[in-house]
């Protein structure tokens, strides 16, 4: 499947099957974000993003993609594979929110925690994480990022072009509004 | 004042990477190295732009290369720093005199007594191959970087 969403700009994984995303393959914007579970600016992005998606509703098509730094984030790693690991039993979203909601907290302990909260299969969660089932797969979106030209986090394109401006709330939304109003009228068909 | 071109001999220098080490980019023949010319320890833009490429250490290795990050601090404030962000990295202490191997390089900011934010890919036999002056607050990533080293490698 090729369009317009996935090629041009400078994002180089084309959005795809492989992503966790928030919306629909059709929607007018495509917001990609490379985040770190430990940053903390991520975590005031995950407000607004969450704005944006009350404002936009099915405009808006969401991914997320990891970019854990790890020296400067203990547990940035942990906290993206545990992502994954909830992904891979189907919860990927609510983990995600979890693990932004208690930012603060961030650790085993939390991750844990989380895992009972959202009823998954512990056990191979727990063993997931061991084995770190998902670390070539964090460690793809992190590269994927790299060659995109993200250079720290939270790292944003919207329609496939990396988006430098602000992100907050008001800028964000703006920012896709815009997209979107490009998009209008444009013929190519995705689903 | 112009930064050194693709095809230039990279000028040798020989600045300290602790209170009692020197290090000599001549020591690194054979292999490729990318210099980090960066304003200060410290600063936001900094710290997210060593750590990427701290966090590519293996990436870097892969491709034959040494990442050495170089400003004007003091070797106490590099080692500090480096210690703070847990950098797999080198800094190195372009500090007496002041700039001096950011001057050669090109990169030097008079007004402001600190070096460009600049990059330089040198491969194994000393040649620039590389180099790029990013807007001082603005962290330049490491596409450009990888891309020169697989150029180099092919």
């Amino acid at each position: 499947m090729k369009s317009r969403l996935q090629s041009g700009g400078d994002l180089i994984l084309p959005v795809g099957e492989r992503d966790h995303r928030q919306g629909g393959m059709g929607a007018l914007a495509t917001l990609v974000e490379y985040g770190d579970y430990q940053c903390e600016h991520c975590g005031a992005a995950y407000s607004f993003i969450k704005e944006a998606q009350r404002v936009l509703g099915e405009d808006l098509l969401f991914i997320f993609r990891n970019f854990p730094l790890t020296g400067a984030h203990p547990f940035a790693a942990l906290a993206a594979e545990a992502a994954e690991a909830a992904g891979s039993q189907g919860r990927f979203w609510e983990m995600h929110d979890l693990l932004y909601e208690n930012q603060d907290n961030l650790g085993e302990a939390l991750v844990v925690k989380a895992a009972q909260e959202l009823r998954l299969d512990s056990r191979q969660f727990i063993a997931d994480l061991q084995n770190r089932k998902f670390k070539g797969r964090v460690r793809e979106d992190f590269m994927s990022g790299v060659r995109s030209g993200v250079s720290g986090t939270p790292g944003f394109f919207i329609n496939g072009s990396k988006y430098m401006g602000p992100w907050d709330g008001k800028h964000l939304i703006a920012a896709l509004k815009s997209a979107s109003h490009n998009k209008e009228g444009d013929s190519y068909a995705v689903r | 004042m112009a930064p050194l071109k693709p095809g230039t001999q990279a000028p040798e220098f020989k600045l300290p990477s602790t209170p009692d080490q020197k290090v000599a980019l001549s020591e690194f023949r054979g292999k490729n190295v990318v210099l980090v010319f960066y304003p200060a320890d410290w600063s936001p833009v900094c710290g997210d732009q060593l750590a990427l490429y701290s966090e590519l250490s293996g990436e870097f290795e892969k491709l034959n290369a040494t990442v050495v990050g170089i400003s004007v601090d003091g070797v106490w404030s590099h080692i500090a720093f480096a210690k703070d962000r847990k950098y797999r990295l080198s800094l190195l202490s372009d500090f007496e005199p002041k700039g001096e191997t950011a001057r050669t390089y090109g990169v030097y900011r008079e007004r402001d007594g600190v070096s460009e934010r600049a990059l330089f890919v040198i491969d194994g036999d000393g040649i620039i191959r590389w180099s790029y002056v990013s807007h001082v607050g603005i962290n330049p990533g490491a596409d450009g970087i990888l891309k020169a080293l697989e150029e180099i490698q092919s």
